[in-house]
């Protein structure tokens, strides 16, 4: 019998996939869960449909807290629930709640689900190879740490059984030397696929901390994703303003430069990376560029000039988000518009807050490139 | 439909809660009888999307909240322990998967929960037998579904949703004035004696103020307006401002039979849960009050010690931003239970001024049990932060008042002062700290428009929600519909035709 529930579950879904009451959609809020995974905080998608209701707006609004702090200590950002004393209003029933953890796999494959990322197909160039043992056979001799417990015991029972000795009513089995088997390995020849995620972000002024912070979840779920999917995944970071660095993960979300914008300089470096670290026959390349859209403009022109010359040709895919912020002027998104039908693998998206992250990750990831 | 799924309990945890029963009425707690049920974490999650009942209505937000239910769990994040509603008999549901340990905590919670529901003052109005009366519901609106299709109901039910909060949540404890019937005006009446101006003679110009005389002319125009204001009032209803915004559209909203039904269902169900917003800080507080004295007392083996203490920190955790209800009523009822004790009331100590000689005041009075359990019965969250708040406790618990700053965009620390925290928290527990709405007229502007009020308390409405949800209010009048609000101190006009929405400031 079906339940209700289902009904209920299977309706929410098809609302939110926009197949029915297409009117509800500006209602739908691509939320998040966060989570823990050891000690970093993840964040889980959920999507939910918001009832109107006559709220109160956030000027003017406050809370009661508890904790230590000084006056003036900020305690949260201002996009969070306004509601601070935590009522839900007239949450119907008690319940009591508590949290646990989750694993990274777990992660990926829930994503995957959810976006309905379809599997990346490996480019066939890639000729790196890795000899795995599986053990799959069974011997008859072999180290005592092997034994195969199970089907020892079940060679043992038919021997007693066909020789008469086995006694149903004290059913004892006492395998001998001759019935022990073991556990034995086959070498076999897996192709392994390696990538190379390379990040590039704009550090200069004009990026706020929102911005980072947007571009920061969307690296994790990137990562998690592509690591999902090969079997060795190496990260490059770079930052730029006017002049590029590579740098390690903790600089590249923590740097704040001031200087103006050269997105070129970035794609030396990036060059410069690819060709020495990973050749493109072994790896799967990836590159993330995060910007705000803005460039020098006489710059532009060097820009997509790397881009079709060097990076584009070895790149599986090349995506570049940029993300609105109020100081950008989003110009150079324009500019790779211009070349974008000629190459299936440029992916470009446009990131303007924290619930486009979600349809963001579909569009670069979604290609199964 | 299944209704429950009748399994006889596992022997330990019959065990355990015949104990823990047993230990709840030897401390004086009183309730219902409570049926505990096992249940995996789906069917958990099914209950608790329906708000603890196994049958509602079909719509979709139930299922949004189960997905979310199950989504928490299967990524790690939460997980429902228990689960209790208010009937009688009171049924509760534990998860399968805890540990006899956590089995034992939940089931003593229950029965504080239980206890709560029975007797404090607030719930006495709620139908005990809710139950029936869900099941119930969800028949009548799957009848409705297949006569006038899904998507129609869906839409009206959603419309509906939209205003579900506008109701007047005292209203089942005290007599209001009946609301009057919707005025029958005489159309002859209204049309006589339409022109404007006060009666006026022909005159030259320096004869004026003898032929006209001021004063008769201003007395004149003071009786038109009179009886022009009276005329007004006539056209316009309610009498005075109306809370239950859902009772008046229920009144006097052009709905037909199955939409009317519906609506009512709506306002039933709210009603229905009203208390427990209006409680959750006491509720939460006396149930956990109650898990933690029978389990340090009674319940818990040598062995389970670190697991309890784990989980019962793990439920009094507190944030920043958040203050969680488990902790602040659980804090505050050991207070009053201690200063009752020490007899820390009355005129004798508010009177004393020595911090000294208060925080050492003791006279032995032993009324601290006796206390709480009269404030469970007679105080919702509201007049019990009201009456029981003192400074100690704020600077004991550290509590604070935060407040958000517009030009960092974030909420911060803005005072640790007793009367600013008592304040905040009574505005934020006040309607829920959301905005008060009331109905203002139902035959605006002569037209059959409806016009709302939001009373204005500091904090501005937010627009873009209060846009959407005059488009469902058009949905369920038929006509026109504008609420009035102020922003940036000015008194703002937000209306909605069916077409398009105006603003209007001044």
């Amino acid at each position: 019998m079906t339940r209700g529930i289902d009904n209920d579950f299977n309706r929410f879904k098809q609302i939110v996939r926009g197949k029915v009451r297409e009117n509800l959609k500006k209602y739908i809020t691509h939320g998040e869960m966060l989570g823990r995974q050891g000690r970093s905080i993840v964040s889980i998608p959920v999507s939910n449909i918001d009832i109107p209701h006559f709220r109160h707006g956030k000027k003017g609004s406050g809370g009661a807290g508890q904790g230590d702090g000084e006056i003036g200590q900020s305690i949260g950002q201002g996009d969070a629930d306004g509601e601070g004393t935590g009522q839900a209003g007239s949450e119907p029933g008690e319940r009591h709640f508590r949290e646990v953890e989750v694993s990274l796999a777990e992660l990926a494959e829930m994503l995957g689900r959810e976006l309905e990322l379809p599997r990346i197909e490996p480019r066939g160039k890639n000729r790196l190879s890795t000899q795995k043992d599986k053990y799959n056979t069974i011997r008859r001799r072999g180290p005592e740490s092997l034994r195969h417990l199970k089907r020892t015991y079940k060679r043992a029972l038919k021997r007693m059984i066909s020789a008469g000795v086995y006694d149903p009513e004290n059913p004892v089995v006492i395998p001998e030397r001759d019935d022990r088997l073991y556990r034995g390995a086959n070498s076999i020849v897996q192709p392994e696929t390696n990538a190379a995620i390379v990040y590039v972000m704009d550090v200069s002024g004009s990026m706020t901390d929102e911005q980072k912070s947007i571009v920061r979840t969307e690296a994790f779920w990137i990562d998690t994703w592509l690591r999902s999917q090969y079997d060795g995944v190496e990260i490059r970071y770079v930052i730029h303003d006017a002049i590029a660095k590579a740098v390690d993960e903790d600089t590249f979300y923590h740097t704040k430069e001031s200087g103006g914008t050269r997105i070129s300089s970035a794609y030396r470096v990036v060059r410069d990376i690819l060709n020495d670290e990973f050749p493109s026959d072994d790896w799967n390349i990836y590159v993330f560029q995060f910007s705000d859209g803005d460039n020098w403009g006489e710059d532009n022109r060097l820009c997509l000039e790397i881009l079709e010359g060097d990076l584009l040709p070895v790149c599986n895919a090349f995506c570049y988000g940029q993300v609105e912020s109020p100081y950008g002027s989003g110009e150079f998104l324009k500019e790779l518009r211009t070349i974008q039908a000629k190459y299936d693998n440029l992916i470009l998206s446009e990131i303007e807050n924290k619930d486009a992250i979600y349809g963001s990750i579909k569009q670069f990831l979604g290609k199964g490139k | 439909m299944f209704i429950t799924m009748r399994r006889s309990l596992p022997r330990e945890i019959q065990a355990a809660q015949d104990k823990m029963e047993r230990h709840a009425r030897d401390y004086g707690l009183d309730f219902f009888e409570t049926i505990f049920e096992v249940l995996d974490y789906d069917e958990l999650s099914m209950f608790a999307a329906y708000g603890g009942f196994p049958v509602r209505y079909p719509h979709w937000r139930f299922g949004a909240e189960y997905d979310e239910l199950m989504k928490g769990y299967a990524y790690g994040l939460q997980k429902i322990y228990e689960m209790v509603i208010n009937t009688d008999p009171c049924y509760a549901y534990l998860l399968a998967s805890n540990s006899m340990m956590d089995q034992k905590l939940v089931i003593a919670h229950v029965y504080g929960h239980c206890d709560f529901f029975k007797n404090n003052a607030w719930f006495a109005p709620t139908n005990r037998k809710m139950l029936d009366e869900m099941a119930n519901h969800a028949t009548r609106v799957s009848r409705y579904i297949d006569r006038f299709g899904y998507e129609t109901v869906e839409r009206f039910i959603d419309a509906c949703l939209s205003v579900e909060d506008l109701i007047d949540p005292h209203a089942p404890h005290i007599r209001r004035d009946q609301p009057h019937p919707r005025p029958v005006v005489d159309p002859l009446e209204l049309a006589e004696d339409d022109d404007d101006g006060a009666t006026r003679f022909q005159s030259k110009q320096y004869m004026d103020t003898y032929i006209n005389p001021p004063d008769v002319l201003a007395a004149e125009r003071e009786q038109r307006d009179l009886k022009q204001k009276a005329k007004d009032r006539a056209r316009s209803f309610p009498e005075s401002p109306q809370r239950d915004v859902l009772r008046f559209l229920l009144e006097y909203a052009p709905l037909s039979p199955w939409q009317h039904d519906v609506l009512s269902i709506v306002r039933d169900e709210a009603y229905y849960f009203a208390p427990q917003g209006q409680t959750k800080i006491m509720n939460e507080g006396w149930a956990s009050y109650w898990h933690s004295k029978i389990m340090t007392r009674h319940g818990l083996t040598d062995a389970e010690l670190i697991d309890y203490a784990d989980h019962h920190s793990g439920t009094m955790a507190t944030s920043p931003g958040r203050l969680n209800p488990y902790k602040l009523g659980i804090e505050l009822l050991k207070d009053i239970e201690d200063r009752w004790n020490k007899g820390k009331f009355g005129p004798e100590y508010d009177a004393c001024t020595d911090a000294r000689e208060r925080a050492h005041w003791n006279r032995d009075l032993g009324l601290g049990r006796q206390k709480i359990f009269e404030v469970r019965k007679v105080h919702n969250d509201i007049t019990f932060i009201d009456s029981f708040l003192t400074p100690e406790f704020c600077v004991d618990q550290k509590l604070f008042r935060f407040e958000y700053n517009e030009v960092h965009n974030a909420y911060e620390i803005a005072s640790r002062e007793f009367p600013a925290i008592k304040r905040q928290l009574l505005d934020s527990l006040t309607n829920h700290g959301r905005p008060f709405i009331h109905v203002i007229d139902g035959n605006h502007r002569n037209r059959g428009e409806l016009l709302l009020q939001h009373l204005f308390e500091g904090i501005e409405l937010r627009q873009d929600y209060a846009r959407d949800v005059l488009e469902n209010l058009v949905r369920l009048w038929g006509r026109p519909v504008h609420i009035r609000t102020l922003s940036d101190d000015k008194p703002l006009t937000l209306s909605f035709d069916g077409h398009a929405h105006e603003s209007v400031v001044g």
